[in-house]
């Protein structure tokens, strides 16, 4: 029988000394978070001990969100149209340029193909997005958001198609309810569908975003009104008072919001603000607050060609930051999924 | 048919993660790759899609008596994780699909059949235990052995261990043992042994209790965990001030420009 290797002559059994050695190693990597050593300093080193202080070994107590980048996307998209079916609406109703009415009707509709496809496409099994319809659960943002979805789809669905026939066909009644009902229904969907995805991820256990519920739908949802607004004037409506008015409230909101951010002092919330998803965010703040509303300002003093000029770069910023706003708190949720502090209630070290 | 629970209990525990072989083995779990984490012995290092029961290596500096070693060493501690089972569970609440039940023994089950893996209830577990397995989509977590239960068995984890360190039985029944325990853990002299079932919060109790020595923190056991339905109210409350100013404000602006193109 031969000597099994680990007791081999020449080659050292664990003792009382080497124990004690790899004590000492242990004490130092303590005292001064790293050994000196050569030769000692295996992957992982120095050894976390799990405390109180340190949680369990510092490793994530949450788990990450598990969207990939459709779900930001889908939230820019539906954000967008819902917020372009309202404006639609109403601009329908005051009795407006019919030209914006339609484009507004186009965008919503959009938006209307889009975002199911997006939604579907980061199900871990698309074929089973009906099972979102098997229920109806008030307690759940996702289920909620389902139901408005497929009422935002039909209504403005519904609109676009009795929009198109008209224009072929000519006005015929039966066309002309179609408009108005699915009209009012985008209107009544579109309210919600602007803003729920606020809801969706502030009802959450992930911190960053929790502590964030009472701003996140009103965010979201000037964020949506903002991009619905520039994808209107860039479709040519860069001369309706109305659309600046509306441009400039939601930069404004978006200015505050974007303050609120950056002046916050809870460590739960420095995902917006340091590190790569705190770039993202700053980046979308900027574009949708500060920069869009100085341009706003700049073609509200100047004339004619420029102005309309001015206001295209104001649209075109809005709408890049509302889209990457989106993409950095969705961000920031997986960097504050990792942070094993804020669930544990352990105070950051900057603290 | 009676309301169970699980009672894990650390101090018994000795780490030899009987309870995870046999919960892979029982429900076919896949492996979760051979990778050393590099710090403990805990290669493993939380439940996820993979693991539903997890064993704990926590190591603790010297601290003489500490899970009586020899006071110039470091101890250890073990402690079996796994799916709490919460009286008002996040997951259930916020699965728009409806596959998440509790079950007639009190268990939160996630029908695999119904999931259609949109991974919202990742994002709403306070634990950190439900987690979407990337191959196949759907998410995954404890079962509470809910096949085995249904036939009088008990849960293939509990059946497993060794030293009965995991207790499983009707819950009220297992309170009253934990309490018995924890009074006879504290007259040992082990004053930090402390139970755990997050009843004091929103979660309003586990169908997994623990019993650990120390601070539960360092087991990863959240002190306040909240379900996050709680926040609902704020949250709609928010997303209606939303619609309103969104309905308020294009109804003024376009207003506003009739008028004024009106004069
Ligand atoms: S611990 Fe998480 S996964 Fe388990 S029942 Fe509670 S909320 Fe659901
Ligand atoms: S991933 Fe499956 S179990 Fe989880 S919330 Fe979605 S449908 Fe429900």
């Amino acid at each position: 029988m031969s000597v099994p290797s680990r007791l081999a002559p020449g080659r050292r059994t664990p003792d009382l000394d080497s124990e004690q050695k790899l004590v000492e190693i242990r004490r130092e990597a303590e005292r001064r978070g790293e050994v000196k050593s050569a030769g000692i300093r295996p992957a992982g080193s120095p050894f976390p001990i799990a405390s109180p202080d340190t949680g369990y070994y510092g490793i994530p107590l949450l788990k990450k969100p598990a969207w990939t980048w459709e779900i930001p996307l889908y939230f820019f998209v539906g954000g967008a149209a819902g917020a372009a079916a309202v404006v639609g609406a109403i601009a329908d109703y005051t009795g407006a340029d019919r030209r914006l009415v339609r484009d507004a009707r186009w965008i919503a509709a959009a938006g209307a193909v889009i975002s199911p496809a997006l939604l579907i496409a980061d199900l871990g099994r698309p074929s089973r997005f009906l099972n979102m319809l098997r229920v109806f659960k008030l307690r759940s943002p996702m289920s909620m958001g389902a139901w408005t979805l497929v009422g935002f789809v039909s209504g403005a669905s519904a609109t676009a198609f009795a929009q198109f026939m008209q224009d072929r066909y000519g006005p015929l009644l039966p066309l002309r309810v179609i408009e108005n009902a699915g009209q009012a229904v985008s209107l009544a969907f579109g309210l919600p569908f602007s803003n729920y995805t606020g809801v969706l991820i502030g009802a959450t256990a992930i911190p960053v975003w929790n502590e964030s519920i009472n701003e996140l739908p009103i965010h979201f949802g000037m964020s949506g009104l903002s991009s619905a607004v520039g994808m209107l004037e860039l479709m040519g409506h860069r001369k309706s008072r109305a659309l600046q008015w509306l441009g400039f409230g939601a930069a404004i909101f978006e200015c505050m919001e974007e303050l609120r951010i950056e002046t916050h002092r809870l460590a739960c919330l420095d995902p917006l603000r340091k590190g790569g998803s705190g770039a993202v965010v700053r980046v979308g703040g900027v574009l949708s607050g500060p920069v869009s509303l100085g341009l706003r300002v700049l073609s509200f003093l100047s004339r004619g060609e420029q102005a309309r000029d001015l206001r295209k770069w104001a649209a075109m910023s809005a709408i890049a930051g509302s889209l990457i706003t989106r993409f950095g708190w969705l961000h920031a949720g997986d960097v504050s999924a990792q942070d094993w502090r804020e669930p544990l209630r352990i105070p950051h070290a900057s603290e | 048919m009676s309301v169970t629970a699980f009672l894990t209990d650390s101090t018994l525990c000795i780490g030899c993660k009987a309870c995870e072989v046999a919960c892979k083995e029982w429900n076919g779990i896949g492996e979760d790759g051979l990778d050393w984490s590099g710090f403990s012995y805990d290669n493993t290092g939380a439940v996820g899609a993979s693991t539903w029961r997890h064993v704990k290596f926590v190591e603790h500096a010297p601290e003489p008596g500490f899970g009586g070693n020899a006071p110039e060493l470091n101890s250890w501690a073990f402690s079996s994780d796994v799916c709490k089972h919460c009286e008002e569970a996040g997951c259930l609440e916020a699965c728009p699909t409806g596959a998440i039940v509790r079950t007639e023994f009190g268990g939160v089950y996630v029908q695999p059949d119904i999931c259609n893996g949109c991974g919202y209830c990742v994002v709403a577990c306070p634990f950190g235990v439900v987690d979407k397995n990337r191959d196949d989509g759907r998410a995954f977590k404890c079962t509470f052995c809910y096949d085995r239960q249904k036939v009088g068995l008990v849960p293939a984890c509990a059946k497993a261990c060794p030293t009965e360190s995991i207790k499983f039985g009707e819950i009220e029944s297992l309170r009253g043992k934990a309490r018995e325990r924890m009074i006879e853990l504290h007259g040992r002299g082990m004053k930090d042994a402390t139970f755990y079932d997050a009843s004091d919060s929103s979660v309003r109790g586990t169908h997994a209790m623990f019993i650990v020595r120390g601070d539960p923190r360092s087991y990863n056991l959240p002190p306040k965990p909240e379900v996050p339905t709680i926040y609902l109210k704020k949250g709609w409350t928010s997303s209606a001030i939303g619609a309103g100013l969104l309905l308020a404000g294009s109804l003024l602006a376009f207003l506003f420009e009739n008028g004024r193109d009106g004069r």
